[in-house]
């Protein structure tokens, strides 16, 4: 009852000072929006990793072999020379694993290049991805096809002369005719289109609908593998489910290494890469800033408790007089306590509520400005109003235990 | 209306200040016994100890040495919540400078004491009401202080002391900042109280307003110079006439 009566009173002293308590609660604002806004760009990259650049850039639960590693961020002159003296993936290297693999799953082959189409009527596109593969790449890729065809085992093993594109590329060499038999032209080998995959997206604000995708035995070969026939630069196996996938690599680590004959010891000559691997350095990233940021916040919070703190010692001198009306009705020291505490952290929760809303604004301007996805994570908001709580308890500790503790003779007597 | 057990007693009450290095002796042994019912003036001159003692009636400030009984709690040995417990219950303040809380209505004034004492908000709010219709401001229930005059504030502040039914009320210089038709509104108001049986003790240095009370208590450099009734008699003579309090 008479918490409910502080409360209320509390508010009431807010709503009589609403451009002082606006200003107030600024520092917490300010934390809260940064909290929020923060979080929600690292909770949007981090959906956005696991589902679309997992997805684009690997495929899901899949093991990659690779004469070296897909993304470096460190490596010196050394280990340079050794990746370019590694033995290259072969066509062979390929057929041998597929025919020795225990663990169930489906194997596919690729390389890529970028370069140039033409389409009819002299119509051509620039930078499209040039990618050799074999059938089996659309299943492990989860590509699906949005009119036509994927090309058959049969037709990739002969090497004939077709092609999947991607919708940017149709649009671009067709402009809205329908692509399917038409022939285009890569690196001035003659393709017929049998197939328009469906739309990908983007990665980074890259397309993955400008591509090209043609048996890895056809003419192209010789692009794909700059110049060396028979080379691959990928060979992904497939697995059903995620708990297949350390077990196919530590399967193919050991065909890899008894193909290559190397001793025990020695160092493998080639790269097993798995999504979640290769994506160490985001999860690294994230741990880091999800660290950093409760710092950063931290600074804005204290900076806005310690005004808090000097508004309300203003607040409970300017009402002494109140505090000694009160006291001398029998107010007890609690309740004067328990009225400033609520004052204070009522203003700095709705400060963290405005922050909140703040925050999301900032995180959702971001999202329209830039690829980065915003996502606004539940925890977020509930450790920010959290934080408002207790900032404003903090801070209002010392004025309230000052405005609870004024004599009510020198209070009553004050002006 | 001496019969009975004593109100308010107090025995060799003291009160020492500390200034500087120099102890001031406020009040030096004040013995007074008020009894239910009474309407006694505390007279004066500045520096008598006449505020001081009005603290320690008022259980705002605890006394240095002495004994201080309101209607039976020894209030003397209390700390800071108990004191403020028995203000709630037993005293009704009244201002010189009315004390309302400048944002809330002359209801929510009120209910101040109320809310402090736990009553629910209901039977608060009716109270309240009453309170302010027994002082004639039935019709001002939403008005702030500021939308009132002088000696309506003050009926407020009078209502506000009421509504707790204190033991006594405590009224310092009431009519200070009155004009004199208002203050006299305002005595026949305390008058009024008096008559249907309330305890009321006021601190005054205006003779005119002492002469209100049926009895007037001088204090000079810390002790009782005087305590008259208005009849004459000294009032220690009927307190020694009157049977030994029981139980205290």
């Amino acid at each position: 009852m008479r918490t409910f009566e502080a409360a209320r009173m509390a508010l009431e002293a807010i709503r009589a000072h609403k451009l002082r308590g606006f200003f107030t609660v600024l520092g917490t604002v300010f934390g809260v929006t940064f909290l929020i806004a923060v979080i929600t760009l690292i909770e949007g990259m981090n959906q956005y990793v696991e589902k679309e650049f997992k997805g684009a850039i690997y495929g899901v639960n899949t093991v990659t072999l690779r004469r070296r590693p897909s993304i470096t961020t460190d490596g010196d002159e050394g280990q340079w020379r050794e990746w370019r003296r590694r033995p290259r993936l072969t066509f062979e290297d390929a057929d041998w694993l597929e025919g020795r693999m225990q663990t169930p799953g489906v194997l596919a082959l690729s390389a890529m290049n970028t370069g140039k189409a033409l389409g009819p009527r002299g119509r051509e596109a620039e930078n499209v991805w040039i990618t050799g593969a074999t059938a089996s790449y659309f299943q492990v890729r989860e590509m699906a096809l949005e009119q036509g065809r994927a090309f058959s085992r049969n037709e990739a093993n002969l090497g004939l002369p077709v092609v999947v594109i991607g919708q940017d590329l149709a649009a671009a060499l067709f402009q809205g005719r329908n692509p399917i038999g038409q022939e285009i032209r890569l690196r001035n080998f003659p393709y017929r289109v049998i197939g328009v995959i469906e739309k990908q997206g983007k990665l980074f604000g890259m397309s993955l609908d400008n591509v090209a995708i043609a048996p890895i035995r056809s003419d192209l070969n010789g692009f794909v593998n700059n110049g060396r026939k028979n080379t691959v630069d990928e060979i992904t196996f497939k697995v059903a489910r995620d708990d297949q996938v350390a077990l196919a690599k530590a399967e193919l680590e050991s065909w890899m290494r008894i193909r290559h004959r190397l001793r025990p010891g020695e160092n493998n000559d080639f790269e097993l890469e798995t999504a979640e691997e290769s994506l160490g350095f985001w999860d690294k990233l994230r741990t880091i800033l999800l660290v950093a940021l409760p710092m950063l916040v931290s600074v804005s919070l204290v900076v806005g408790a310690i005004v808090i703190m000097n508004i309300m010692l203003v607040s409970v001198s300017e009402r002494t007089r109140e505090i000694g009306i009160r006291k001398s009705m029998g107010a007890r020291r609690a309740d004067i306590l328990l009225q400033f505490l609520f004052e204070s952290s009522t203003l700095s929760g709705l400060g963290a509520l405005l922050g909140i809303g703040v925050g999301i604004l900032l995180a959702k301007a971001v999202q329209a400005s830039t690829p980065l996805p915003a996502s606004v994570a539940g925890w977020s908001i509930a450790l920010a109003i959290l934080l408002g709580l207790g900032v404003g308890v903090v801070s209002g500790v010392y004025p309230a235990w000052r405005a609870s503790r004024l004599d009510p003779i020198v209070a009553l007597r004050s002006e | 209306m001496s019969a009975g057990t004593p109100l308010i007693e107090t025995r060799r009450l003291e009160k020492h200040y500390q200034m500087g290095a120099e102890t001031v002796r406020a009040l030096r042994g004040v013995d007074l016994t008020i009894y239910p019912n009474e309407y006694v003036a505390i007279m004066g001159p500045s520096g008598s100890g006449k505020s001081t003692f009005m603290n320690l009636i008022g259980c705002l400030d605890t006394p240095t040495s002495g004994d201080y009984i309101l209607n039976g709690n020894h209030v003397a040995g209390m700390d800071d919540d108990q004191l403020a417990r028995v203000r709630n219950r037993e005293i009704g303040f009244v201002f010189q400078t009315f004390n309302l809380l400048p944002r809330s209505t002359a209801l929510e004034n009120v209910e101040l004491p109320l809310v402090y004492g736990g009553v629910g908000a209901k039977e608060r709010r009716e109270r309240a009401a009453a309170a302010l219709r027994s002082v004639e401001l039935g019709d001002r229930l939403d008005h702030r202080p500021n939308e009132l005059s002088g000696g309506q504030r003050q009926r407020v502040a009078i209502a506000r002391a009421l509504v707790t039914r204190p033991s006594i009320i405590l009224a310092d210089e009431p009519t200070g900042n009155l004009d004199s038709r208002t203050s006299e509104e305002i005595m026949t108001l305390f008058e009024r109280l008096h008559a249907e049986g309330q305890t009321v003790i006021m601190v005054t240095h205006e003779p005119d307003i002492a002469r209100h009370a049926h009895r007037v208590v001088t204090l000079r450099d810390g002790v009782i110079s005087s305590d008259e009734t208005q009849d004459g008699i000294r009032r220690e003579t009927l307190a020694e006439a009157a049977p030994a309090p029981a139980g205290v």
